[in-house]
This record gives C-alpha cells, sequence and structure tokens, in this order.
C-alpha cells in the first residue's frame, strides 16, 4: 500500500444513526470474488430513492462521508469498505463505530474518523450549507481541519503507523516468525486440530438430489 | 433493572476470565503496542474467504495451519434441495472447495453429513473447548464464547492475516461484567435474555468491551442457551462475549469426536477450571439485570437494540431520551409500518423462520415443537423450520420432531442459513413481515422490503399458530384453534 499521510476533499452529510453493513452493501452483492467493483450496489437500497444525498449532483465528487454514531455496525463484511472506497470515499467521519467496520475500513486505507458528536454536527452542517467546502483530515498530525474548525482525533497506533508507512502488516508479523514457532510449542495438548477426512454422505433419506 | 458501577481504576491483582484467555494467548506484547495473540482455531466460509486466498496466491504466501483451520458451506446453499443454482453463489462455493483443495483444508460441504450452519458445526463437532482463542471472516463468531473461549469476527484482510501467519495483532479490549440476577421465569429463554440486554444497554452499548455473562440465570442455562446469548454480544456492539465453563459445559464436551479423554481430558479439565474470574478482579465496567420479572421479548424496530417485552406496546419515539435515538424510532417506525402505542401481540405477520446460528439447535427446535405439537400454523401464514445443521436435521428426525412441523403445515427444510439473510435461494420479499429467531432486523436483511420481528423459537411457534405475534402461554387450549 501507498503510505498515506492525509486527505483533503469534500465533504457529504449522511445524517442516520446506526448505519449497519446490510444497508452498506446488501448480502446479494457480497458474493462476488474479488476486492473491487462494488460501486454501483453502495447503498442500492437507500440510493433508490432520488433525494438520498448520494444522489445529489453536487456531491456526486465528495470523498468524506460525514455519518453518524455506530456507523458500520453488524456484520463482518468487508464488502462494506471496498463499496465506501470505489465510490470514492477516502474518510468517514462518524461518533461511533461497529467495532470490526473501524478495523476493516483501517486495513484498506480508508480512515474511520471518530469525532465528538457536536464536531460531527457541525461537520455536517458545513457540508451542508456548502458542498464546495473542503475538510482535511491529517493522519499524520491527528487532526481534522476545515475552515476554521480545527479538531484532534485518536487512532490505534499501530493502524496509523502501518498507513503512514504503507506497510504490509502481513510481513511485519511474518518477521516475528521465531515468537510464533516457539509459542506454538507451549499450545495445550487439549487443543483440537482439525484432521482431514473424507467427505461422509448425509442419509439417503435427507436428500437424495445431486449436489451443485 | 440499574446499571452499577464503572469502576475504571486498576488496582486490583485478580484478572477476570477475559484478561486470562487472553493473556495466554498473547505471543509478543510491547508496551503501547497491540499484543500479538494467537489463533487456536480460524473458522471460514464461502463468502469472507476467496479474497483473502488471493491475497495469499498473490504474495506466494502458505497457510501455516492448516491443521487449525475449518471450512464450511452455510451462506449460499438453498434448503430445499442440494443445489446451489444461483451462478455467482455456485462460484463462491466451488472457489471455496478449490482453496481448501490446495492448501489441505478439512470442508465440510454441502451434501456432507457434518455440513451446516459454522457456528452451529463447530461446537457440535467437538472443535470448541473453554479457553481456546477462536476466529472467523464473521461477526456471529462470538457464539463460541459459550464455552468460555475468546471468539470473535474479522474481516477479509484479517483472515488472510491468520491464514499466513495464525496470529492477529489486537488492541487489549476493554471488559464488561454483565450480571443476571434473579431466576427468569420458565417461559423466559436466552433469548430473551440477550433481547432484554440489548434493548437496555443499546445497540452500541458494549462498544469496544468484552462481555462476561455472569449469575445465576446463566449457570442455569444450558449450552444451547449459552450459545443463543454469546452469538448476540455482538448486538450488543461487543467484540465478543463470554461464560466461564462449568459442569454443564464439561458435560456437553464429554465424548464429543476428537475430545482428549484418560488423563489428557483431567488435565483439560484442571486447566478449564482456572478459567474464572478472580475475586478481586475489576471490570472496567458492570451492567446489573434483574430478570426475575423478565417476560418475552420482541423487537419492533430495525437493530436488536429495538426490543420491548411482548406484553407491552409499540413504543413512541418521544418515549426515548436522546435527540438520535427519537429520530431512529421515526425512521424505523416507518419501515417497519407500525404506529405508536400498538399493542405488540396484535401485530400480524405472514411468515415464521425459525432457524439460523442464533437458533437452529436442537433444543430451539424441540421448543418450537412443544408449542406446535396438536396446533396448526394459521392459515396465510408460512412457517419454515430450518436446522442449523444437517446433524441437528437428523437429531430432530430421529426424535420425530419434522413430524410435529409437518403436520403443523410448517415446511421441514435442510439447513443453512437460509432468510437470516437475503443472500441464498430462500427469500422472501417486501412488504412481508416475518417473526424471525435469527438475529438481526435491520432493514432489507431478510430481503428487500421485508420487515422483521426477532424472538425466540417458543414466541415464534406461537406466532405461527395465531397468525399474530404471541406469547406460548397467552395461546388458546390445545384443539380449541
Ligand atoms: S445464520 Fe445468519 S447470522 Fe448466522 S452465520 Fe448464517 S447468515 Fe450469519
Amino acid at each position: 500500500m501507498k503510505p498515506l499521510l492525509e486527505h483533503t476533499g469534500y465533504g457529504v452529510a449522511l445524517r442516520r444513526g446506526d448505519v449497519d453493513t446490510d444497508q452498506i452493501i446488501a448480502a446479494e452483492y457480497c458474493k462476488r470474488l474479488t476486492k473491487s467493483g462494488y460501486a454501483d450496489v453502495l447503498f442500492a437500497g437507500w440510493r433508490k430513492d432520488p433525494a438520498f444525498v448520494l444522489n445529489r449532483p453536487a456531491s456526486s465528487d465528495a470523498s468524506i462521508l460525514v455519518a453518524g454514531h455506530n456507523f458500520g455496525t453488524g456484520s463482518s463484511r468487508e464488502h462494506a469498505v471496498w463499496a465506501l472506497r470505489d465510490w470514492g470515499f477516502a474518510v468517514v467521519i462518524a461518533s461511533s463505530f461497529g467495532d470490526i467496520f473501524r478495523r476493516n475500513a483501517f486495513k484498506n486505507g480508508l480512515l474511520a474518523v471518530e469525532l465528538p458528536t457536536p464536531v460531527v454536527a457541525e461537520l455536517a452542517d458545513r457540508v451542508d450549507g456548502d458542498p464546495r467546502a473542503k475538510i482535511t483530515v491529517d493522519l499524520a498530525g491527528l487532526e481534522v481541519r476545515s475552515g476554521g474548525l480545527r479538531h484532534a482525533f485518536a487512532v490505534e497506533a499501530r493502524a496509523r503507523q502501518l498507513l503512514l508507512e504503507g506497510l504490509d502488516e502481513i510481513a511485519v508479523t511474518l518477521a516475528q516468525d521465531r515468537a510464533i514457532t516457539t509459542y506454538e510449542k507451549s499450545r495445550g495438548d487439549w487443543l483440537p486440530s482439525v484432521p482431514n477426512t473424507p467427505l461422509r454422505p448425509v442419509c439417503p433419506s435427507t436428500a437424495k438430489r445431486r449436489l451443485i | 433493572m440499574t446499571i452499577a458501577s464503572t469502576a475504571a481504576g486498576r488496582m486490583a491483582t485478580g484478572r477476570t476470565l477475559v484478561e486470562k484467555v487472553w493473556d495466554s494467548h498473547v505471543v509478543m506484547r510491547a508496551p503501547g503496542e497491540a499484543d500479538l495473540l494467537y489463533i487456536d482455531l480460524h473458522l471460514i466460509h464461502e463468502v469472507s474467504s476467496p479474497q483473502a486466498f488471493d491475497g495469499l496466491c498473490l504474495s506466494s504466501r502458505t497457510v501455516r495451519r492448516p491443521d487449525l483451520t475449518l471450512a464450511v458451506e452455510d451462506h449460499n446453499v438453498p434448503t430445499d434441495s442440494l443445489l446451489v443454482l444461483d451462478p455467482m453463489g455456485k462460484a463462491q462455493v466451488e472457489t471455496l472447495r478449490k482453496n481448501c483443495a490446495a492448501h489441505g483444508i478439512e470442508l465440510f460441504r454441502l451434501g456432507d453429513r457434518r455440513q451446516g450452519i459454522v457456528h452451529v458445526v463447530a461446537p457440535e463437532h467437538g472443535f470448541i473447548r473453554p479457553g481456546m482463542s477462536v476466529v472467523c471472516g464473521d461477526s456471529h463468531t462470538s457464539t463460541h464464547g459459550a464455552f468460555g473461549a475468546l471468539a470473535f469476527g474479522i474481516g477479509t484482510t484479517d483472515v488472510e492475516h491468520v491464514l499466513a501467519t495464525q496470529t492477529l495483532p489486537l488492541p487489549r479490549p476493554h471488559t464488561m461484567a454483565v450480571e443476571f440476577t434473579g431466576v427468569p421465569a420458565a417461559d423466559v429463554t436466552a433469548k430473551d435474555l440477550i433481547l432484554a440486554l440489548i434493548a437496555h444497554v443499546g445497540a452500541n452499548g458494549a462498544h469496544g468491551h468484552v462481555i462476561e455473562y455472569r449469575g445465576r440465570a446463566i449457570e442455569l442455562l444450558s449450552m444451547e442457551g449459552r450459545m443463543t446469548l454469546c452469538n448476540m454480544s455482538v448486538e450488543a456492539g461487543a467484540r465478543a462475549g463470554l461464560i466461564a465453563p462449568d459442569q454443564v459445559t464439561y458435560r456437553y464436551l464429554k465424548g464429543r469426536p476428537g475430545m482428549p479423554d484418560g488423563t489428557t481430558w483431567e488435565r483439560a479439565v484442571a486447566h478449564w477450571e482456572t478459567l474464572r474470574t478472580d475475586e478481586d478482579a475489576v471490570f472496567d465496567r458492570v451492567v446489573r439485570i434483574d430478570v426475575s420479572a423478565l417476560t418475552p421479548f420482541v423487537t419492533w424496530g430495525t437493530n436488536p437494540g429495538q426490543a420491548v417485552p411482548l406484553a407491552s406496546r409499540v413504543p413512541t419515539p418521544e418515549s426515548f431520551a436522546d435527540a438520535q435515538q427519537q429520530a431512529a424510532a421515526h425512521r424505523a417506525l416507518a419501515y417497519m409500518g407500525l404506529a405508536s402505542g400498538t399493542p405488540m401481540d396484535s401485530i400480524e405477520i405472514d411468515t415464521v423462520f425459525i432457524g439460523s446460528c442464533t437458533n437452529g439447535r436442537i433444543e430451539d427446535l424441540e421448543s418450537a415443537a412443544a408449542v406446535l405439537r396438536g396446533r396448526s400454523v394459521a392459515p396465510g401464514v408460512r412457517m419454515l423450520v430450518v436446522p442449523g445443521s444437517t446433524e441437528v436435521r437428523h437429531q430432530a428426525e430421529v426424535r420425530g420432531l419434522h413430524r410435529v412441523f409437518t403436520e403443523a403445515g410448517a415446511e421441514w427444510r435442510l439447513s443453512g442459513c437460509s432468510i437470516c439473510l437475503g443472500m441464498n435461494a430462500d427469500r422472501l420479499t417486501g412488504p412481508a413481515r416475518c417473526v424471525s429467531t435469527s438475529n438481526r432486523n435491520y432493514e432489507g436483511r431478510q430481503g428487500l422490503g421485508v420487515r422483521t420481528h426477532l424472538a425466540s423459537p417458543a414466541v415464534a411457534a406461537a406466532t405461527a399458530v395465531t397468525g399474530r405475534l404471541t406469547a406460548p402461554s397467552c395461546l388458546p387450549q390445545r384443539g380449541t384453534v
């Protein structure tokens, strides 16, 4: 991944709380085998409404989603992050996030920035009033800036470092191979392992039909 | 219900159950850094894994521990036949088969006696034991906390990380005790306990925490009830939910496939007995709920926290304290097509779904069958009974439960996720109104425009009989309907 220090762009306000990942991308669109190509199905249900914020021409090039509380709650589907990113979002600002969503977001370079409710509300008012208002999210300086507004935010140190340096997290962990191997030797013998066994067919009464 | 202290101080030397299990999996710890945690079991399914295997392949990496990885086909499988007809669903299933074959990973595939929903199958086959760490690219991995295992859902990038390294770097979670005090009435199930908890703390009320469920009501629960409870921890926003292992746990485990025996079993139990929160341990947060006056719960809105006792009414948005909740309630009522003040037990439904990783186990089917025995599904109501696994289906047939369901007019299906989510061939279309034993009542979760009311299997079965939300205790005598 490319190092990511800061992002500047236009915002769009989605004034709803508890936006779950089923709304961001419905399960039926999670059948694709790729990590991209989800822009067309982002918020598919809500986009049927012409008045939905993402349908406004003035917000078509917004790259910062200003959301409500508990954004991305629910399913672990990373497709939600891929869809937001494919649409063109680089940042989501909210007063709180679903845990797994936030983790998934950082792993894909989508900044999930938590700010206090009044600050999120002020940003939402600002972008609603002027869709051309620029917002800067400074990951290196841990600060959000827009016009006269300035607010610090916090992110998990490791996630930030990986993004700032553009590191491959798996490579970072694999460098600790010795420690992992040492730990493995200390594991209890009561822990399960998964043997590879042949298919055990269901009894004929349950299913006579041909398999896929 | 009361919220007790929010202890922030960390003076005590004792550790909580969560901390004990966490600490025993730390491969590396550095100050100010995430802990590198070892993963004892990695469960995978066809939806959240293809891109992870692709990533692995692109960087020429291999699966570190195929022997600690188990794959199951569940989300895409239809439950009326064994044929995945949808080309994209079929491609996902075939990709999983190809990946498992290439990396030597055990796969419980469609048509295998051991197939089913991943969170039903893994405990059933003895793969979940106290004190383990378990992950899966699925949020309801929290189910396995019922055994005193640290189990949580992850995204696809983390799936790839676990495949390659068998570890995950994770920040230490906050701990939260949920103490259920008092003894619940006979018609109050694990599903009612968890719906009451989420209604109390809110759909994100346990954010950033791992919950330990405690109290007499928990000790009284079966393993299946404990799995129902832990399954929905994530609906309260928690990362995971755990219950300390006890005799109920050991009895469930004893004799399951691959379970140690002899002295290894004794050593294992001796270790599991240490998995208790120390007397002087301090939780970051404590919530107490008195369950003695609890009655069956159902949801009225579009998140699992929007739940009330079935004997009450649809709330008014103004009854919520903050503006955000009020706005959410207005939207939820509009989506659900409900008016404030409507008695919950007058809400008419047209579909009943019994199944899912929350309530698709044998005890859940028993409980639904006990209500349905000698009764019939109301005219115009469609009822699907979907066993959580092929094994559960088999057990139910041995006990004759399938006949109770079919004689009542319900559909007896094969096992899979079914209409828990609108992904496979089992689907509903709006504006169907469904009482569902699953875990999510989000807008469109069961199909575009579909309205979902979450409930226990007993309430769902009673609802099937009358065609409106009904507690089993409110059903007329058998033979009179
Ligand atoms: S039954 Fe529902 S919640 Fe459980 S794994 Fe399947 S889709 Fe997810």
